[in-house]
């Protein structure tokens, strides 16, 4: 079972240079590790510690994470639309798991 | 499920125990010293940075937060990183965004948490090795941490 259910929203199709939005979003507890349970024991950290977006092939946007960010973490960014190719969305926790979204923009001339 | 006696008697030391760690683990001192992590001592200058940050946030597990820096972003001239960081939480970096030239605008956004009322810093990075900063106060009226997620 997995927890982890990632969304990502940006358009399919863009103009050579322009600024492409893109909102990305994940199901994720981000557990802050400062919590206690009903017994009173400290219910363990589980964060996503960090979110990579290449852009046919190369790294476009990266982000480091903490206990900081809330529960079911969204981000908003951009990138200037320059070839069609595939756009590679990565979130890494701090349990080894690794979810990835790919979305593929079309470059119109 | 039920909570016997022992149970919330435990439960709410604990709660008391966490609430004091929070507060004494949080300060501005502590802001500084990340700030002068990231910088390696730099000045920061105020200005070309605009945090975008509810005066009052009615529920401190989601303070939707939005940085832009006034920046060409071209080659020559951009935003490398933008960091968000805290005063009142029991980690003061609360996260971290790196982006250059190709992001084509330097405008972030994402949802923070805050565990008490604190000015939040946006501290931002450029390619020439000056950093920037704009600091906005914010009034939670439900903080984070103290209990649910």
């Amino acid at each position: 079972m997995t927890l982890a259910v990632a969304r990502v929203s940006m358009p399919a199709e863009a103009r050579r240079g322009d600024v492409v939005a893109i909102k990305a979003l994940i199901r994720h507890p981000m557990e802050t590790g400062y919590r206690l349970d009903a017994m009173g024991r400290r219910i363990p950290r589980h964060i996503v510690q960090a979110f990579h977006v290449t852009y046919a092939g190369e790294e476009v946007f990266r982000m480091e994470l903490t206990q900081g960010v809330s529960a079911n973490p969204f981000f908003a960014f951009s990138t200037v639309a320059t070839v069609t190719g595939d756009l590679d969305f990565t979130w890494e926790d701090d349990r080894g798991e690794v979810t990835t979204v790919t979305r593929r923009l079309t470059v119109i001339e | 499920m039920t909570l016997n006696r022992r149970q919330v008697v435990t439960h709410g030391l604990g709660a008391a125990l966490l609430v004091r760690t929070t507060k004494l683990s949080a300060t501005p001192e502590l802001r500084d010293a990340t700030i002068a992590e990231l910088t390696g001592g730099a000045p920061v200058r105020d200005g070309r940075v605009h945090l975008t940050i509810p005066a009052v946030a009615e529920n401190g597990l989601a303070v939707y937060t939005t940085v832009a820096v006034e920046s060409p972003m071209t080659a020559a001239d951009h935003v490398r990183a933008i960091h968000l960081i805290a005063e009142a939480n029991p980690i003061a970096r609360l996260v971290t965004f790196r982006l250059g030239p190709r992001a084509g605008e330097a405008k972030v956004s994402t949802n923070i948490r805050l565990a008490a009322s604190q000015n939040v810093t946006a501290l931002a990075e450029l390619s020439n090795g000056t950093y920037w900063r704009d600091v906005k106060p914010v009034i939670v009226t439900l903080a984070a941490c103290i209990d649910g997620g």
